[in-house]
């Protein structure tokens, strides 16, 4: 009896072990197939940073460039779209940008680097749609008559300003998010990517 | 039984004892030398790359040679404005194929492409990248033992200098080039020893990856048979 | 086995884990499946080495599908060229090799999976003409078995159009084009397979189709047939002999023992080792000397230029040279026609197998010296065909033993061996076999 019992616990020893074993080579073993399903060098390589030269971007009106598949927005503030800011601060949900949206460096009243570009990636945070410019002041863009310009987000009515912050109750929950970026000289911009102290 | 399994493993033994004609010169082993690699990569951006695209490999794979990005970007990088973009040729391929009759292959994969009963991908690219001779009956003044009316050009010469062809049929050194031939036959070494490392560069990491799973299933082996021991001792 | 035992369903023991099972039991099969197929399916105990390459099979179909599936998520079967003039399905392929992440490991486990199911089942297929597991009862494993061999050679065909290199292209216009031998419908047959007149973007993406979906599927329900079948009548084992016969008082066969823990234990070794030549070849020889992954594959597809040599992959060549060796036109219909006819009838007449041989014992070991002799000479002859079909028709042995006439002299005995076996089976000697099996 009692010799009975002692080889079923070497038997059970050895099947733990073996299942050890073989259990922690078959995890090993998901990380190729499951790594294989992130980004390859190719969706790397055009995720790569995007040089652009805002030379030619007249003020008040804005540019899009794509990175990472994605649209971002070069807005050239002038004087009055710049004024509307604080004006519109109490209306905002996230007046002072306190939510991680932006790099440290774009956390400002005109959440950017200069205060008359804007680099902002035009994708609503609700759910993803790209909201459009709606630059004119009261309703001749369509918008209600105390709108003082900035984007309106066609698929659930999320309405932004031009410092891509949301107005309060608005499915959408966070402000437009600002990418990194830099300046490579006055007028070229590298968006994806900003060195240290940049 | 016994018998059986004998002529199974004689038969196939007998029937691959035969064939191979083409000499084919072995090409030095260069995967593990970086510097040699590099300078092959020079070689290829600068002669063969004019014709031939290399449109599998991303500039930036070639920091797996100890290169960096920057100097990717000051040496290599002609065809491409960003170092993440395949090494592609300038020239569209629709437009070679008119200037050419025939667009120049793209030779990513050329070193495994070539390989045959007769020897490596490498030692075929070896052997015919040093047997081009002077033909004055082609259109481009160049012919190759290894590849007969050949279409492209002796792109090396100027390295190599002028072979032709003696009565026997073998090749002679005529003019010298600007190199000797050692360090010619050195050159192509490099240039053929980089080719095969851009035609598959994770083959490195395979083999060393190989080991790891290997000596993994070893240890699993291990317990599995004494499992499979432990409970077969019931049977009898 | 399996069907014809009523096991008792769980019994909770209170505890909540207990109940929960108790729940489940009741609608599903789950204890009965288990016990009918794994804890008290009484497999004979004497198996041997010969007796792995079934669980292998399972193994590596898994690893195709799976891989499989990882691959399908890059590949692109796509004819049209990109920016550098190469083909969208094979740039792909290359894509797949050096942009995605372990993307190399995932297409070498898949193409030398390839290869290996084609070993495992070879293997697989011997063991059941050595110890006579196509005898009666057991004729339905053996043609599903059949069946299952067919499914698989459409499968690796139709996957290796898909890299849509020089090999994937040109092999299948030849296989295509052999359709166009049938009399009448032979053409329009032929263009229907392929979309196309030639081998196009039509063909490429029909052909993923059926290998990602269709035949996968008919593979998975013939192997659920292939296994139930066996599970019915139970397995045979060397000896040939049936351990239903003499059986305890509980009813269990007295030389047979519970396929779990016993044979899963002893599985697991043979997945182990399989395991290691399989990673010797994806890891140190992906290309397997040429055999597989064949160098011209590594060339893009190209219309216009058919490669000096082409031959199909090693698993092919003994039906390859079957095909080649009919040059005859017979009853005033082409000879590429009897080309098919034998190619098709080489894998066909596996499957009337059982009732070709008359032999009174199943297993070669009681079996007497016409059998064993034959036998050797089928499989030398089947690995010369083999290697003929690797060759271009002109290759000679030696450089003078020609091989177009001696894969012609193959090919006959390969359909001889089988013709005559209801003659020769009949009369060779035999030994006794025993009562019960031996270890």
């Amino acid at each position: 009896m009692s010799n009975e019992s002692k080889v079923d616990c070497g038997r059970r020893r050895l099947v733990v072990a073996t299942a050890a074993v073989g259990g922690a080579g078959a995890l090993v073993a998901l990380v190729p197939f499951l790594s294989s399903m992130l980004p390859s060098e190719r969706a790397k390589a055009a995720g790569a940073p995007v040089e652009v030269d805002i030379g030619n971007l007249e003020l008040g009106q804005m540019m899009t460039v794509e990175w990472r598949g994605k649209p971002v927005w070069i807005i050239n503030r002038n004087k009055p779209m710049l004024e509307t800011l604080p004006e519109l601060n109490d209306q905002m949900a996230d007046p002072s940008s306190d939510k991680d949206m932006q790099p440290e460096y774009c956390k400002n009243e005109t959440r950017s680097i200069k205060p008359e570009y804007m680099v902002v990636v035009g994708i609503c945070t609700h759910l993803g749609c790209s909201p459009s410019a709606k630059f004119k002041h009261g309703p001749a863009d369509g918008m209600a008559a105390d709108w003082l310009g900035g984007f309106l987000c066609p698929c659930h009515g999320s309405h932004f300003d031009f410092a891509g912050r949301v107005f309060k109750s608005q499915p959408a929950p966070t402000n437009l998010e600002v990418p990194p970026h830099m300046y490579l000289s006055d007028t070229r911009i590298l968006i994806g990517e900003h060195k240290k102290g940049a | 039984m016994k018998r059986l399994l004998t002529a199974l493993l004689v038969a196939p033994a007998i029937a691959l004892a035969s064939g191979a004609a083409v000499h084919l010169d072995k090409a030095p082993d260069v995967q593990s030398n970086n510097a040699a690699l590099q300078s092959g990569a020079r070689t290829f951006v600068n002669y063969c790359m004019n014709c031939h695209g290399l449109s599998y490999v991303r500039y930036n794979r070639l920091t797996q040679l100890g290169l960096t990005e920057q100097q990717i970007k000051e040496n290599l990088l002609f065809t491409a404005d960003k170092v993440g973009e395949p090494m592609r040729i300038a020239a569209r391929p629709g437009e070679q194929k008119a200037w050419f009759g025939a667009a120049p292959p793209d030779l990513s994969l050329v070193a495994r492409s070539r390989a045959s009963e007769d020897g490596s991908g490498a030692d075929w690219l070896y052997t015919y990248l040093r047997s081009f001779y002077r033909d004055d009956k082609r259109p481009t003044g160049w012919n190759n033992l290894m590849f007969e009316n050949v279409g492209m050009p002796h792109v090396l010469w100027q390295l190599q200098g002028i072979q032709v062809l003696d009565a026997d049929h073998h090749l002679e050194l005529a003019t010298p080039g600007t190199q000797t031939p050692a360090e010619f036959d050195k050159t192509i070494a490099n240039l053929v020893g980089f080719m095969v490392w851009a035609a598959e560069p994770e083959a490195g990491f395979r083999k060393q990856l190989g080991f790891g799973v290997l000596a993994y299933l070893l240890v699993l082996f291990g317990f599995a048979y004494k499992m499979k021991k432990n409970y077969w001792k019931d049977i009898k | 086995m399996a069907s014809n035992t009523n096991f008792e369903k769980y019994k909770s023991d209170g505890s909540l884990q207990g109940k929960a099972l108790e729940w489940f039991d009741a609608r599903f099969p789950a204890t009965s499946m288990w016990r009918g197929h794994l804890s008290e399916y009484y497999a004979p105990k004497n198996f041997n080495f010969w007796y792995f390459f079934g669980s292998l099979a399972m193994l590596v179909l898994v690893i195709q599908i799976v891989t499989g599936i990882f691959l399908v998520m890059h590949y692109k079967p796509d004819a049209s060229l990109n920016a550098s003039g190469i083909p969208i399905a094979f740039a792909s392929v290359e894509y797949i090799m050096r942009d995605v992440p372990w993307g190399w490991l995932v297409r070498y486990m898949h193409s030398t999976g390839a290869s290996a199911f084609f070993v495992v089942v070879y293997l697989h297929m011997f063991r059941g003409i050595i110890y006579g597991s196509y005898r009666q009862p057991r004729e339905l494993i053996w043609v599903f078995g059949t069946l299952l061999f067919l499914c698989l050679m459409a499968e690796a065909f139709m996957g290796y159009l898909l890299p849509w290199g020089q090999m994937s292209f040109w092999g299948a216009q030849v296989i295509v084009n052999l359709f166009s031998a049938i009399p009448l419908v032979g053409e329009p047959l032929s263009i229907w397979i392929r979309g196309d007149f030639v081998v196009g973007d039509a063909t490429l993406n029909r052909f993923f189709s059926f290998h990602v979906i269709a035949v996968p599927l008919v593979l998975l329900g013939l192997v659920a047939a292939h296994i139930l079948a066996l599970h019915e009548v139970g397995s045979n084992n060397p000896d040939g002999v049936e351990i239903k016969k003499r059986k305890d008082a509980q009813g269990i066969p007295l030389d047979g023992i519970p396929f779990h823990p016993y044979y899963s234990v002893k599985d697991i070794v043979g997945v182990v080792v399989f395991l290691m030549v399989f990673s010797i070849i994806v890891f140190f020889a992906p290309e397997g000397g040429g055999y597989f992954l064949e160098y011209n594959n590594f060339i893009p597809a190209d219309p216009l230029k058919t490669p000096l040599h082409i031959a199909p992959v090693w698993y092919f060549t003994p039906y390859y040279s079957l095909l080649r060796a009919m040059v005859w036109p017979l009853f005033g219909i082409d000879a590429k026609f009897w080309g098919v006819v034998a190619m098709g009838g080489g894998v066909v007449i596996l499957a009337f197998l059982p009732w070709l041989d008359r032999s009174p014992v199943k297993s070669i070991r009681y079996r007497g010296p016409i059998f064993k002799t034959l036998l050797t000479i089928f499989v030398i002859s089947f690995f010369i065909l083999g290697f003929l079909g690797t060759k271009a028709p002109s290759y000679a042995f030696f450089g003078i033993i020609p091989g177009a006439p001696v894969a012609q002299l193959l090919s006959l005995y390969y359909f001889l061996f089988f013709l005559t076996m209801p003659w020769w089976s009949k009369i060779d000697k035999y030994k006794p076999e025993p009562d019960r099996v031996t270890m």
